[in-house]
């Protein structure tokens, strides 16, 4: 599934250029370049050949680490994506381990307790979450905790404080989607047959939660999360926009907004390339903890 | 060993169960019959101390065990009795084993927790205990899934389970319901077995009345949360004295012969939400008056057993 | 691993409006009805209601906080903020709706014909569908924007496109089960013709859960809309939007916050509102499993 998938996508964004109005080589190259960076540049994408032979020297070079030059930062694309990457893994790692550690405990907390309250409180924050828009709630965090309160960095990516406010506007309605699936599967699992024995067997409540009860909860979990990746992504180009931090995400937007193709194709690589990695860890985590999936992959 | 007095049971406002006695002995197994929803299994799940599992509660009565009142013990003491003294068999084996663990470690848990012992020890025992049960090979079985197994294993191994820690009472809620018929009967011949050989007392809770013949010293018979008959097995089957275990020992298919109609008792069980007013077997019942419409029959002695009813006697 | 995908469905399903509309009942989702038409009417009538030019600029009464005459105060040109708010909500729910339009023809399109021909066609749909359904929909935006260019154009489209797998999906999911229902065999044992059979007995019985997840998606697609035009993708000035409206408003973020705010709130509200008048039609049609079931 996921090689075809791969390819699809690096088509689509392989086309993206020769879907643009006009000739693709002037979407290559900046103006004003002289007849020989154009012929240049014709041999070394082979814009003469035909779209497949194209294609696959843009995957080639793309193996080889050659995503092009950026027309208008004038450096090699892979370069400014070297540099934008770790700022990105970083809000987008620490808005995952965020929105998962925190969703998982409260999760718990409200499927032991069987807490009404929290559970609305959960409801209502995923309704806010998923209507919200996220840039929106990025200001209005800027407004309140780093203008009115001065807590945190209005803006930056300088030490950790920078990195608080981008991930609680990111984790904002995941953290309320991970806590509602854990507390369901957890509910769920409760009243399978096998709960009712292990308590016949005498174990501790607190053993059955953490031994039994909390690795059948993380299956669906795990599957959100996987899924959740994909939205952290596009939490994150929006949040890195907003609060001014360097990344893959801000990096996509500026190229959009000035056409430039060569990067806005390698943004998108990778960005599509984290998804897909995102699903395939999910899947992988998954088989890890459960047998019979184990046995169907087989 | 085991005495139920008066026992009754509420969720909320719901009464499912109410009035429930019987006695056992060491050595005995005491079966308990009725169709699906007459409150067995809340009698069994009574018992084991795990009404709470469910959101129900014991509201009167008593359940002595040992000379010990359970319905008064403190949570972490009724913890080692369970799975200590007293083992459960549930009635789906699919279900009953955490599909995510090996087989080896469910079964270890038992005995590492009640008998104190560990890693190398704990696992001898349980090939030891899968052995007894006539599982093949059952070294390699503890490294097994769950989902490899077939329903008759499984069930043994559920079986396992409760008796890791040598407990003195076995609590088996409808432990052949979910199987095969021809495994049925092995499971049935392997507790009771394990009952003469480790002089267990066992708790049956089944709807087949036959399986009841075969293996029980003594039997209750439920309808609609009540204990309606009761007694020693030989006198119940030879004089059922209530319409219902008459009509109950009817349904059993006695052979091959051409002419034998398999007998079924008319109407269905009432839920919890609208046991009838009077005796609840009067709208099923042939015998049914003016009384027992309006007032419901205690439990008296009669016989060798009891009875509940305003007109117990011999099938006309 | 259907249990895990059901325990997901359960977790989600109705999971953004069923708090407070357990809690206040359905003249919850009457009120957001009424919100909605009220905001459909302002914006129809925007150019009568409208307490200022909202192109006029007025330099020296620029960052004014809310008061009187600007009820919701100006922006750094002096521009009325209540006017453009409510000039952006024509842009706003005009691109929506053309949007999802757009989606909700392809997609129903494509899903009924990959439910009802199956096959290697089914698959290859699915395939598509799959594969844009992992992607958040902002960056099956981007990338659609990145082809065609920034503009009001290729923010409807790409609204469309992001959220055309959703419809394919559903109606994929109501044709197949339909399929299977007895009287549509019968009608194929009849002989009848598929477009026949498709557009007289599949595609009326399949609409109602589409209808109410465009319903939804028009939510979305606000959203999606605003965060666009946040980018400088979406309309270009002088076209009032919500998303850019807030765009200019971060760069006098401190000075006058309420430029930012007010089209937020609105958005917010829009939001809400469409999704807890989704619910309540969800409910009184009661097409909650049906909608789960893709």
């Amino acid at each position: 599934m996921l090689i075809p998938v791969s390819i699809s996508i690096s088509v689509v964004i392989f086309l993206i250029v020769q879907l643009l109005p006009g000739d693709p080589i002037d979407n290559l190259i900046r103006v004003g370049s002289s007849t020989e960076d154009r012929k240049t540049l014709v041999l070394k994408y082979g814009l003469d050949q035909p779209l497949a032979v194209q294609y696959f020297r843009w995957i080639g070079a793309i193996f080889q680490g050659d995503f092009g030059e950026a027309i208008v930062l004038r450096r090699p694309v892979a370069d400014l994506i070297a540099q934008n990457l770790p700022y990105s893994l970083r809000l987008g790692g620490a808005a995952f381990a965020f929105s998962s550690i925190a969703g998982i405990t409260l999760g718990t907390i409200s499927a032991t307790t069987r807490s009404a309250i929290v559970e609305n409180i959960m409801r209502g924050f995923i309704l806010l979450g998923s209507t919200v828009p996220g840039f929106w709630l990025a200001l209005l965090m800027i407004l309140f905790f780093a203008v009115q309160l001065q807590w945190f960095p209005v803006s930056g990516a300088k030490g950790w404080s920078s990195l608080v406010l981008p991930v609680l506007t990111i984790g904002f309605g995941g953290v309320a989607l991970v806590a509602r699936v854990t507390r369901v599967a957890l509910l769920d699992v409760r009243r399978e047959d096998f709960v009712t024995l292990l308590h016949a067997k005498g174990l501790p409540s607190r053993t059955i939660l953490f031994r039994h009860l909390m690795p059948h909860a993380m299956l669906p979990v795990v599957t959100i999360l996987a899924l959740r990746i994909g939205w952290i992504l596009g939490g994150a180009v929006t949040v890195e926009f907003v609060f001014g931090r360097p990344g893959l995400g801000s990096l996509l937007i500026r190229a959009i907004g000035q056409r430039d193709y060569p990067l806005v194709q390698g943004c998108l690589l990778m960005l599509a390339l984290a998804v897909m990695l995102g699903t395939l860890i999910g899947d992988v985590t998954q088989a890890a903890m459960d047998p019979r999936i184990r046995e169907t992959k087989k | 060993m085991l005495e139920v007095r008066d026992l009754e049971v509420a969720f909320g406002q719901i009464a499912p169960l109410c009035g429930v006695s019987f006695a056992l002995e060491k050595g005995e197994t005491l079966g308990i019959v009725g169709e699906s929803g007459s409150g067995k299994s809340l009698t069994a799940m009574s018992v084991m101390g795990l009404l709470p599992l469910s959101g129900g509660r014991i509201t009167a009565g008593s359940i002595i065990f040992d000379g010990q009142e359970l319905t008064k013990l403190p949570e972490a003491a009724y913890r080692k009795l369970r799975g200590g003294r007293l083992g459960l068999i549930t009635q789906n084996p699919m279900t009953s084993l955490d599909p995510l663990q090996k087989i080896g470690p469910q079964v270890d848990a038992v005995a590492r927790l009640h008998l104190g012992i560990t890693g190398q020890q704990a696992r001898a025992r349980t090939i030891e205990i899968l052995g007894t049960l006539r599982i093949p090979e059952p070294a390699l079985i503890c490294d097994r899934y769950p989902h490899q197994m077939s329903g008759g294993m499984k069930q043994r191994i559920v079986i396992a389970g409760a008796l890791a820690a040598n407990p003195d009472l076995l609590v088996a809620d409808e432990p052949t319901t979910a199987l095969d018929v021809t495994v049925q009967a092995q499971i049935i011949r392997l507790l009771d077995d394990l009952v003469k050989e480790r002089a267990l007392s066992l708790v049956l809770i089944t709807h087949d009345m036959s399986v009841v013949a075969q293996t029980c010293d003594k039997v209750v018979v439920m309808y609609a949360g009540r204990a309606i008959e009761q007694g020693p097995v030989e006198a119940i089957f030879a004089e059922p004295q209530h319409p219902y275990t008459q009509a109950l020992i009817g349904c059993i298919p006695k052979g091959l012969s051409e002419d034998e109609h398999l007998v079924g008792i008319p109407g269905t069980v009432p839920t919890v939400m609208n046991y009838p007013k009077g005796c609840p077997f009067h709208p099923r019942c042939i015998r049914a008056e003016d009384i027992c419409t309006k007032t419901s029959p205690s439990l008296l002695p009669r016989g060798d057993g009891a009875v509940s009813c305003h007109f117990p006697g011999a099938a006309p | 691993m259907t249990s895990i995908t059901d325990t997901i469905a359960r977790a989600l399903s109705g999971f953004r409006s069923t708090p407070m509309s357990r809690a206040f009942g359905s003249w919850l989702g009457k009120i957001a009805g009424g919100f909605l038409a009220l905001l459909v009417l302002t914006a129809i009538f925007a150019p009568w209601i409208t307490p200022f030019d909202y192109t006029a600029q007025d330099l020296t009464n620029g960052n004014a906080p809310p008061g009187w005459p600007h009820l919701l105060g100006t922006d750094q040109f002096g521009r009325d903020v209540l006017s453009r708010v409510i000039y952006g909500a024509r842009t706003s729910l005009s691109v929506s709706a053309t949007a999802i339009a757009i989606s909700i023809t392809v997609g129903m399109t494509l899903g009924a014909a990959a439910g009802y021909f199956g096959g290697f066609f089914e698959r290859a749909v699915m395939t598509v569908v799959d594969l844009t359904w992992s992607f958040p929909d902002i960056l099956i935006a981007l990338i659609f924007v990145a082809i065609i260019g920034p503009g009001l154009t290729s923010t409807t489209f790409a609204i469309a496109i992001a959220y055309l797998a959703q419809f394919t999906r559903l109606t994929r999911a109501q044709i197949v089960r339909l399929k299977q229902e007895t009287f549509i065999e019968v009608t194929i044992n009849l002989g009848a013709k598929p477009h026949h059979i498709l557009l007289k007995h599949l595609l009326p019985n399949a609409i109602a859960p589409v209808i109410v997840v465009g319903m939804l998606a028009i939510g979305d697609g606000i959203v999606l809309e605003a965060t666009l035009g946040f980018f400088g993708l979406g309309a270009q000035p002088p076209t009032p939007s919500w998303g850019a409206m807030m765009a200019s408003g971060t760069a006098k973020l401190f000075l006058s916050p309420w430029v930012i705010i007010s089209p937020g709130v609105v958005v917010a509200v829009t939001v809400i509102a469409v999704n807890l008048f989704g619910d309540e039609l969800i409910r009184a049609l009661d097409i909650r499993d049906r909608i789960r079931d893709s």
